[in-house]
């Protein structure tokens, strides 16, 4: 890519690395201005007043979870692919559409197959 | 007990389900909640085993805020008790005094005069009315938390209940803890023109009341949180002791006021309030309703109170003038929340022998682990709130 | 350098400064807003009208202990909430506040936008699984199952503007909304419900009630920050209203025509509009109870999503037929 190409996207790194500098240098200010007082009690997680729950707060969870996640990969990257043909849409015309709405009507099989499947009712 | 239709269900929830048989792998997560928790009405602790969302089995502990009441008062004279009874159930103390003198005034065999009782019936009402409205507020506050639209209905309610101890303020001097029962009678009498400021905050709390319905029964996330939640059937109730509003939202048509009248309920009609389904939204709904009763009744009742003495006890210089026949008594009255009983158990000293506190919200958390099963931890939460428990009755 | 470059350096210095004071003054309001309507006067001690609020909370936290609990992954305790402010901050370099005050229009610049407000997820989770708590780690799969199934319908209704602009530029897209109508004026019929789907999903993303199931502090205390004291915990609390202004910012660029407005320079009306979206938030959430986490997952997969690929084809049908 040609320097110019990249330009637009300075201010863009000046914003983030604003925004990350600053919350870096606060969480770092309030470590330095905070008293320091540790005590055994203190740093015991809370969980509600009461002692710690036996079992590890990272132990295996439940799979619905993992189905989201599946269920957003499929939906979300196929969501992407339709920017760069919304954008161009108005030269591509009617081609374009039928060849979208062939795209857009297998997305919606897909989402009444899971649906149907039952991976979207989180209350079973 | 009139009429009792049972709520259908498919299966009850083992409430002894051995985990380790049940998740040998140990994938289940474990999690106390509480006692120091936003939602768990003070200091409450339920241990949730979690599979995911999904509650599988509770455990509730009680105790946290034991204070030995049951024991202090066998070391108190009978006037005594009564200051010390008020913080059990400290959202609604009126009818925590007047539990409690009532077993003493049974167990003396002495009649209270005609206006006391008018005048029990009616603090009854409005301590009714309070506590449902701050029901109301803390449900809310569990549904929608305290940084959003739960914190907005708490209070609103809360606005509303100041006018009711605004009133009662007026008759006893404090707000909270009246001590204004006593035995044989009442402590203070009505001041003049007290009457015209109960329909004047009853005009301004009944419109309200509609407000808070449609924004409740008729709002969608309401229902979507309530509906088929915390299903109770009116076997199991019944089973576990349950009374007042949860067992009325699970079709029983039970309630003391009508069934066993005490103070002055005997000389009015009490329409009790029932629900079908035993969920969150049948509680809710219940209570709602009480609240209606409960102004048409105080309205009913406030201009008719008779006139009179308000104590028929014999005046005492010291508190261990008062001495209780040798004897055993049971009396029970309907509070906000069920059936609230005091047995006492006299040996003719000073002092009670025993003196038993039977509270309405202890068997109402009983529930918790055959309703909480199958829910999410939200649902457990939603089902706390809607129970009304209030910790101070339940560990005393 | 060149004098592009340099103004573009100075609007993102700037852009971050207004948008840092204008989260303290929505904190301020909000509080405000919020005592209003529950019969209260909100701050009022500090500053006249309690405006200095905000700065005494941000001197009080400054003066926290800070706390990282036993056996946490103290790395990632430390590293995220820069990170969220980072997230929730970045967004706002794209936004046009009017056609020249803006630090960097890009041509992506929708996507941008979706892309670091898609990041926001990420120091939320690391959040909850570096904590060592069990609530922490709730809410941190609350907040991912929530965010990224949102993140579904809010790619589909900032879809439409795009179609009807043929442009993924910010810029672009409120010049076309100047020359012809705002999106949710014409047509309407796809505008305004494309408009509420990314509103609704930009207030899950923000994590807002009645979405905010991942915080839902009567369920889970804090939700993932339970564990987070002093300023760490005031980066999350920030990110989240950062988060909202910047969500309502785009809202109002994207459907309610940016700038375009009568009578008074397009910063005004943007700031406006902006302002206007900020408070309907703000409205909904202290009106609303919270969902219940599995009802939040059916509204999106089961609503939203089949009614934004319903909007994508409305909105093609109406550019092919009527270009």
């Amino acid at each position: 890519m040609t320097p110019d190409a990249l330009a637009p996207y300075l201010p863009l790194l000046a914003v983030l690395v604003l925004a990350g500098g600053l919350g870096a240098i606060v969480s770092v200010m309030s470590a330095l201005l905070g008293p320091k007082r540790p005590s055994a009690v203190k740093s015991t997680i809370f969980e509600a007043g009461s002692e710690p729950s036996p079992g590890s707060a990272r132990q295996r969870f439940a799979v619905k979870f993992y189905v989201v996640a599946l269920l957003f990969i499929v939906f979300d990257i196929e969501t992407v692919f339709l920017y760069p043909w919304a954008v161009n849409f108005k030269a591509l015309g009617w081609f374009g559409y039928g060849e979208m709405a062939v795209f857009a009507v297998t997305l919606v099989i897909g989402l009444a197959y899971v649906w149907k499947k039952g991976a979207l009712d989180w209350e079973s | 007990m009139t009429a009792l239709q049972t709520v259908q269900i498919t299966r009850r929830v083992d409430p002894h389900l051995s985990i380790d048989r049940y998740d040998p792998e140990g994938e289940l997560m474990l999690l106390h909640f509480g006692p120091q928790h936003p939602s768990t009405h003070g200091v409450f602790r339920m241990d949730l085993y979690l599979d995911g969302e999904k509650v599988v089995k509770v455990i509730p502990h009680v105790g946290y805020l034991h204070r030995a009441v049951e024991k202090l008062c066998e070391t108190l004279a009978y006037v005594q008790i009564t200051p010390i009874v008020d913080k059990n159930d400290y959202v609604a103390p009126m009818t925590n005094e007047q539990a409690l003198n009532m077993a003493f005034e049974a167990a003396l065999k002495l009649e209270v005069p005609r206006r006391a009782r008018w005048m029990r019936t009616l603090f009854a009402e409005l301590q009714r009315i309070a506590s449902h409205l701050l029901w109301l507020g803390t449900f809310a506050l569990d549904l929608g938390g305290a940084l959003g639209g739960g914190s907005t209905v708490f209070i609103h309610c809360f606005r509303e209940r100041e006018l009711v101890l605004d009133l009662f303020e007026e008759v006893t001097g404090a707000r909270f803890h009246y001590n204004t029962h006593t035995i044989g009678g009442n402590r203070h009498d009505l001041p003049a023109g007290w009457s015209a400021k109960v329909h004047a905050a009853l005009d301004v709390i009944g419109p309200r009341l509609d407000e808070y319905e449609a924004m409740t029964l008729e709002n969608r996330i309401f229902l979507d949180r309530t509906v088929g939640v915390g299903k109770l059937d009116a076997e199991l109730a019944l089973e576990l002791g349950i009374t007042g509003p949860i067992l009325r939202a699970c079709g029983v048509d039970h309630d003391l006021r009508r069934d066993a009248p005490f103070h002055a309920y005997d000389e009015v009609k009490v329409n009790v309030v029932t629900a079908q389904g035993g969920d969150c939204l049948a509680r809710a709904q219940v209570r709602l309703g009480e609240m209606r009763e409960s102004v048409r009744l105080v309205r009913q009742m406030v201009d008719g109170v008779p006139e009179g003495s308000i104590n028929s006890g014999k005046p005492v210089k010291l508190p261990v003038q008062t001495k209780i026949p040798p004897g055993q008594v049971y009396v029970a009255i309907e509070t906000p929340r069920g059936e609230l009983g005091t047995y006492l158990v006299s040996d003719g000293t000073q002092f009670p022998y025993r003196l038993k506190i039977r509270p309405p919200s202890l068997h109402a958390l009983s529930a918790l682990p055959y309703i909480v099963p199958g829910g999410t931890v939200s649902d457990a939460v939603a089902i706390l709130g809607s129970l009304d428990p209030i910790m101070g009755e339940v560990d005393r | 350098m060149s004098d592009g470059l340099l103004h573009g350096v100075v609007y993102s210095v700037l852009i971050v400064s207004v948008v840092l004071t204008a989260t303290a003054m929505a904190l301020w309001f909000e509080r405000k807003f919020a005592a209003r309507m529950q019969t209260r006067l909100g701050p009022t001690i500090v500053g006249p009208i309690g405006l200095l609020q905000p700065v005494a909370d941000l001197l009080k936290l400054l003066q926290k202990e800070d706390i990282v609990p036993d056996n946490a992954d103290a790395a990632i305790f430390n590293l995220v909430p820069p990170l969220a402010a980072l997230a929730a901050l970045g967004a706002a370099a794209v936004v046009p506040f009017s056609p020249s005050v803006v630090a960097s229009d890009l041509d992506v610049g929708v996507l941008y936008v979706l892309a670091i407000g898609a990041v926001t997820v990420l120091p939320i989770f690391g959040a909850g699984w570096s904590s060592n708590n069990k609530l922490a780690l709730l809410g941190g799969m609350r907040a991912v199952a929530q965010s990224i199934s949102y993140e579904v319908p809010l790619l589909l209704s900032a879809m439409v503007p795009v179609i009807l602009s043929g442009s993924l530029r910010l810029g672009t897209i409120v010049q076309m909304q100047a020359d012809h109508h705002w999106f949710v004026v014409w047509p309407f019929f796809i505008g305004l419900p494309a408009f509420g789907i990314f509103m609704l999903a930009m207030l899950a993303e923000a994590n807002r009630i009645p979405f905010d199931i991942p915080e839902a502090e009567s369920e889970l205390v804090a939700g993932v920050t339970t564990e987070y004291t002093g300023m760490k915990f005031a980066l999350f609390y920030m990110a989240e209203y950062v988060h909202t202004i910047v969500a309502s910012a785009v809202g109002a660029a994207l459907f309610l025509g940016g700038w375009d407005g009568p009578f008074f320079p397009g910063l005004h009306w943007m700031v406006l509009k902006t302002l206007l979206l900020f408070t309907a938030v703000y409205w909904v959430r202290w009106s609303l109870l919270r969902f219940r986490s599995d009802q939040l997952m059916g509204l999106c997969w089961k609503w939203l999503v089949p009614m934004g690929v319903l909007l994508v084809g409305a909105a093609a049908t109406w550019v092919v037929v009527f270009p």
